[in-house]
């Protein structure tokens, strides 16, 4: 039993690896427009789908050009999901009224539009009791697939930025979002949801089925379109469910194997883009060690979540009870899996979490955090984690240059004081707006109204939780919050338009700066970005600015609940 | 500084290369339509062709893995039920409405250190009385030590499953209320045990439902 979930960790991670290489050969294939094995196929329908858009494929577009199209994807994506939320009861089909309990205003309405097209899919709402089943399709499932493609397209541009000399442009968006979703989602997403159903996740428009139970008591069980958001919610790293218990519920994740497989659907595309970046950028090895840092930062917080969630709970020595922390938890994962899960949806802005976070210990709940609040810097979501790791090492890469007194370079680009002004204004923003936000949470009664469940120090990282999540643009929730509130709703829908757009209009002009600029030849005085000491020192500096940033805030959180009990 | 800081001086050496020509202005209809197209494509074009594939393929599934006896719905092979007779397994405790609501899935969100999760209020009982219970229901000694699944809700509320070492506390009670040998009970819990999936993956456990329309249909 216990070696079993060692050895599900392993190989988790071996397969991650395994798949980094060809896989991230592939996406540098579909980034730099070139032939894929399944192009007889799908480039008619892209060359149909540009022509139909208006889309002049040969035109790049300058990163100004680039981040205004993005925005201006994402604020028609908002729009058109804000409408079918707001006018869903005038959708036909199930589920029948009497079950949609939770009523959709506006700020609900509003927060879900952004949640959902910034790929953070939180969630202050139950789907069961919430939505109609064509606005979870049209709706959401659509935004799965779109806010995924669009933060892949942003990767593919960041990492042109640094690929390229003397360039004024970075890609067009139009361009990199058709073939994100042709060559990458689609595909996968198709052949995942089979194995879904299979599994036995549902899809279909049936009423909510009443069953008569063995004793005879009456059991209404939600149905609905399940299979058809399961596998992309993962996939395009969004994370959002169809059902309030979002993973945990049986009918979004039957299986250890569709749990297993969900987590591989997250893991391996943002892993694989380090091995892309590598590529393009002509420094393989860069690529590999950026992998590793994330990789023993991932053991790291792996180790520390199983000890807290897999030994016997403390609080109930004495009751005679054994086993594992299983409050919250479900048996066919135990907590391996549900370790497991924890670790990959809160490392990848994904969020779709199997087991109740806040019923976790302490350390098992600071360690999801604090990797959401280091900035999705382990593997991180799709296309965003590329400038989420790459904005930190090239914060340790000033760092070192500050040490030895020469202007820092990486990769044979110049950090000089521009580029410098753009990375500190991104690592400042995160911390600036969590804590913000959260202090603004824990002084007002609004914001204090949404501690229903726990209380202390479990209350404010509730909160802490909520807007850290939100920034990171991960979604997922210690559900006792009730954030279901105008006040909530209105300061988390901040906190995902900055974890999105803040950011990504922070790191697309920096890689226009880096495309105008050409490349260094590497001399003497050049910190080689290819080797095991660089790798340490990105990881320093992962861990020093975290710490300096937020461990005041997780002090008085998990970490006094820690001590305290 | 020699090389080219500014974005201006950058611009200016690339004035003869023809790659940077997209216009803000050419970029409306490509958003307009993106957005509408590619919903469509996404959100209609593609739920409709999985639909089209996954349910022929795999009807029980898609319909919800629903189980039937005498042409009656039971409930779903996938989502835990309530059980309360003394002849059937007990399901884990459940925080989803009532308990087992399968129209509102959830946890119950208490922190491990929540006064209320152990000791329990009026309205809800804690672990303490949960083990409590079970040790009663079961003829279990007082200190007896309790599987904590049996005393802990899921986080779905609909958990079909519990451990085979809870299952295994309850198989006396059962054959005594059912009047058939432990041996019996224990062989038939034996066959609707399923270990790791792929030998490798998550735990071994016991479908409740399924154990307990094997045991009506047992002789």
């Amino acid at each position: 039993m216990t070696a079993m979930r060692w050895i599900e960790y392993v190989v988790f991670l071996a397969i991650v690896v395994a798949l980094a290489h060809p896989v991230g050969l592939y996406l540098a294939r579909v980034c730099q427009r070139q032939r894929t094995f399944i192009a007889p196929l799908l480039r008619p329908v892209e060359s149909l789908l540009y022509r139909m858009l208006g889309v002049r494929a040969e035109q790049e577009m300058s990163p100004g050009l680039y981040t205004i199209c993005f925005l201006l994807f994402g604020a028609g994506c908002a729009l058109v999901l804000f409408l079918v939320l707001m006018f869903q009861r005038w959708l036909p089909g199930g589920p029948a009224n009497a079950y949609l309990i939770t009523p959709m205003t506006t700020d609900l309405a509003a927060n879900t539009a952004v949640s959902f097209t910034t790929t953070t899919t939180w969630q202050a709402y139950a789907g069961e009791q919430t939505l109609r089943y064509l606005a979870q399709v049209i709706g959401l499932v659509a935004q799965n697939f779109l806010a995924g493609a669009a933060g892949l397209a942003l990767g593919f541009a960041f990492i042109r930025g640094l690929a390229r000399e003397r360039s004024a442009t970075i890609g067009n968006f139009w361009v990199d979002l058709v073939r994100s979703l042709l060559y990458v989602l689609l595909p996968l997403t198709l052949i995942g949801s089979l194995i879904l159903i299979w599994q036995g996740v549902p899809l279909n428009m049936a009423p909510y089925t009443l069953a008569h139970t063995l004793e005879g008591h009456p059991q209404t069980i939600a149905q609905g379109p399940v299979a058809a958001l399961e596998f992309i919610k993962n996939l395009g790293t969004n994370g959002g469910g169809f059902f309030n218990a979002n993973g945990a519920h049986p009918y979004a994740n039957p299986t250890p194997f569709t749990n297993f497989l969900g987590m591989l659907a997250i893991a391996v595309l943002p892993a694989s883009l380090m091995i892309t970046f590598g590529h393009m950028t002509g420094k393989p090895r860069a690529g590999w060690i950026l992998l590793t840092v994330m990789l023993a930062l991932f053991m790291i917080g792996l180790v520390v979540c199983d000890w807290a969630e897999t030994a016997s709970p403390p609080q109930l020595a004495g009751l005679h009870i054994t086993g594992p922390n299983m409050e919250g938890k479900e048996v066919r994962f135990g907590a391996g899996e549900s370790v497991l899960t924890a670790i990959v949806t809160s490392n990848t802005s994904t969020g779709s979490y199997n087991a109740m976070h806040d019923s976790f210990q302490p350390m098992g709940v600071l360690i999801p955090l604090v990797f959401m609040l280091l900035g999705e810097v382990v593997f991180g979501g799709l296309g965003a984690g590329v400038y989420s790791i790459v904005m930190i090492a090239l914060v340790g890469v000033f760092l070192g240059g500050l040490m030895v007194g020469r202007t820092p370079d990486y990769l044979g680009k110049k950090i000089g004081a521009g580029e410098t002004r753009w990375i500190a204004l991104y690592a400042v923003l995160t911390p600036m707006v969590v804590l913000l936000l959260s202090a603004i949470a824990v002084a007002t009664n609004a914001g204090l109204a949404g501690l229903g469940t726990n209380s202390g120090p479990r209350g404010f990282t509730e909160i802490l939780y909520a807007y850290a999540s939100c920034m990171a643009n991960n979604g997922q929730t210690m559900a006792g919050l009730n954030a279901n509130s105008v006040f909530y709703n209105v300061s988390t829908t901040i906190a995902m338009l900055a974890g999105r757009y803040g950011l990504a209009a922070l790191a697309l002009p920096l890689a226009g700066r880096f495309a105008a600029q050409p490349r260094l030849p590497d001399t003497v005085g050049t910190l080689p970005s290819d080797t095991p000491t660089f790798g340490a020192m990105v990881f320093g500096t992962i861990l020093l600015v975290g710490a300096l940033c937020f461990f005041p805030a997780l002090a008085l959180g998990p970490i006094v609940e820690f001590f305290q009990h | 500084m020699t090389h080219p800081d500014e974005p201006a001086e950058a611009t200016a050496q690339l004035a003869s290369r023809p790659a940077c020509s997209a216009k803000l202005g050419d970029q409306i209809r490509p958003a307009v339509l993106s957005v509408l197209l590619l919903t469509l494509l996404t959100g209609c074009a593609f739920p409709l062709l999985l639909t089209a594939i996954g349910r022929p393929l795999f009807p029980r599934q898609a319909n919800g893995s629903l189980l039937t006896r005498a042409g009656v719905v039971v409930g779903s092979q996938l989502i835990g039920q309530e059980f309360s007779l003394m002849k059937y397994f007990q399901s884990r405790p459940s925080a989803a409405g009532n308990g087992y609501d399968a129209t509102s899935s959830g946890g119950t969100n208490f922190g491990p250190n929540n006064p209320k999760l152990v000791n329990g209020a009026a309205d809800f009982p804690g672990i303490r009385q949960l083990a409590e219970q079970y040790r009663q229901r079961n003829g279990l000694a007082p200190h007896t030590p309790v599987p904590i699944d049996a005393v802990t809700r899921s986080a779905s509320g609909l958990d079909p499953d519990i451990t085979p070492a809870n299952a295994a506390l309850q198989i006396p009670r059962v054959a005594r209320a059912r009047g058939v040998s432990e041996e019996a009970i224990r062989r038939l819990v034996a066959n609707y045990t399923k270990g790791p999936q792929f030998g490798f993956l998550g735990n071994p456990r016991v479908a409740v439902l399924d154990l307990n329309l094997a045991l009506d249909r047992f002789r």
